[in-house]
């Protein structure tokens, strides 16, 4: 009897453990997460336009269908990625996750307060190599750190009416996000000259 | 014998608790970081750095991108104010006000988070569609046959999920009560 009591206990709290390893495991070890859901419909440092969320063939669940959306799925081992996103009419905005879903930056169209959405995302060690130049640090240029190197941008455009969705569309088309070839500005500038 | 008989009990205990335990949690949410005002639920933290691991599961579970806080933020209803489940065959009325934001979007989904089909291929409401009142309230009618108004069909479904999504909005993780984010009322008013 005292066995049996003492088995139950300690499956119980070995079942604790295995809640817990499991709860914190499952983001890494998740198949059928968002961004494994897109990489076969998105190309990599590009965007892509999603298809409108309808019955059936919504890529993920809970889309707002009152949107038009476009992926930038990156990868920044290659260099710090520059993203371009023109402005529609009602309301733009640009979401940041990592490849595990985590939404670690977000703006809208009045947060960036211009016609167009610019954004230099780049990984914390990119960052810190940037040389302290004035012009680089300027603060219209907006640097977005991100946690991991790679990870979705969500490009997201109101369509405030369904007659409107074609121009929300548009406007997410004229978007861009690409690797930044040309080198840091540090590497043409010699310092000791300054 | 009698070691090994207790070791694999004890294992097989550990694992169905574990994994039942998560699925739950995974499943039905937890209460952790959740704001609710009347029949609505929202996770703010979800569209942050900080949001918690149980949160995280079910969002790679369930493989969708939540809102990022910058951008707005989600509140969903599965039942009306009187705690009754949403059904796709009754008459349920939303009205009332929304909280301040920029533009709000009102969206029926199933249990799945899929839209529902419909032959209007109405799937919600944006703030710019919707037909107010006299004094700025709104009054949306959810039903499988057609009302006048603002219409938002079921397709008859036997449960739904309603998502009202703010976007640029003050509310957020500081959203305590009703008085910073008044929500409108959902009540069911005839089933057949």
């Amino acid at each position: 009897m005292i066995r049996l009591a003492f088995t139950i206990i300690v499956g119980v709290l070995l079942g604790g453990v295995v809640h817990l390893v499991s709860v914190l495991a499952l983001p890494r070890i998740a198949t059928q997460d968002a961004y494994s859901r897109l990489t076969p419909m998105t190309a990599l440092n590009a965007v892509t336009p999603l298809p409108l969320a309808e019955p059936g063939t919504s890529p993920m669940p809970f889309m707002d269908p009152a949107f038009a959306t476009a992926i930038c799925r990156y990868d920044l081992s290659e260099g710090p990625l520059k993203l371009t996103v023109p402005v529609s009419q009602a309301y733009t905005s640009v979401s940041f996750y990592t490849r595990n879903e985590l939404a670690y930056y977000a703006i809208n169209d009045r947060s960036a307060g211009k016609k167009v959405i610019e954004l230099d995302l780049m990984t914390e060690a990119q960052h810190s190599e940037l040389p302290e130049d004035e012009e680089v640090t300027s603060a219209d240029r907006l640097i977005i750190d991100s946690p991991t190197s790679t990870g979705l941008i969500v490009l997201k455009a109101l369509a405030a009416e369904p007659g409107l969705m074609p121009q929300a569309q548009a406007s997410l088309k004229a978007a861009s996000c690409s690797v930044q070839t040309e080198p840091p500005a540090k590497a043409e500038k010699p310092r000791g000259k300054r | 014998m009698r070691l090994l008989f207790i070791t694999l009990m004890t294992l097989l205990i550990a694992t169905g608790v574990g994994v039942g335990a998560t699925w739950i949690t995974t499943t039905r949410g937890t209460e952790f970081g959740t704001l609710t005002i009347g029949a609505w639920t929202a996770r703010p933290k979800t569209g942050t750095s900080d949001v918690d691991p149980y949160a995280r599961a079910t969002i790679t579970r369930n493989g969708e991108l939540p809102i990022g806080t910058g951008d707005g933020v989600a509140f969903t209803a599965t039942t009306d104010d009187k705690k009754k489940p949403l059904d796709g065959r009754c008459d349920v009325v939303v009205s009332g006000v929304t909280p301040p934001a920029r533009f709000w979007t009102l969206t029926l989904y199933d249990n799945k988070g899929h839209l529902v089909a419909n032959t209007l291929q109405r799937y919600g409401f944006t703030s710019q569609e919707i037909v107010r009142g006299a004094d700025g309230t709104l009054e949306i009618h959810i039903a499988s046959r057609s009302r006048s108004g603002n219409w938002l069909p079921t397709g008859g479904i036997e449960r739904y999920a309603l998502m009202l999504r703010l976007y640029d909005t003050p509310v957020g993780v500081a959203t305590r009560t009703q008085r910073d984010a008044p929500m409108p009322a959902i009540a069911t008013v005839g089933c057949p």
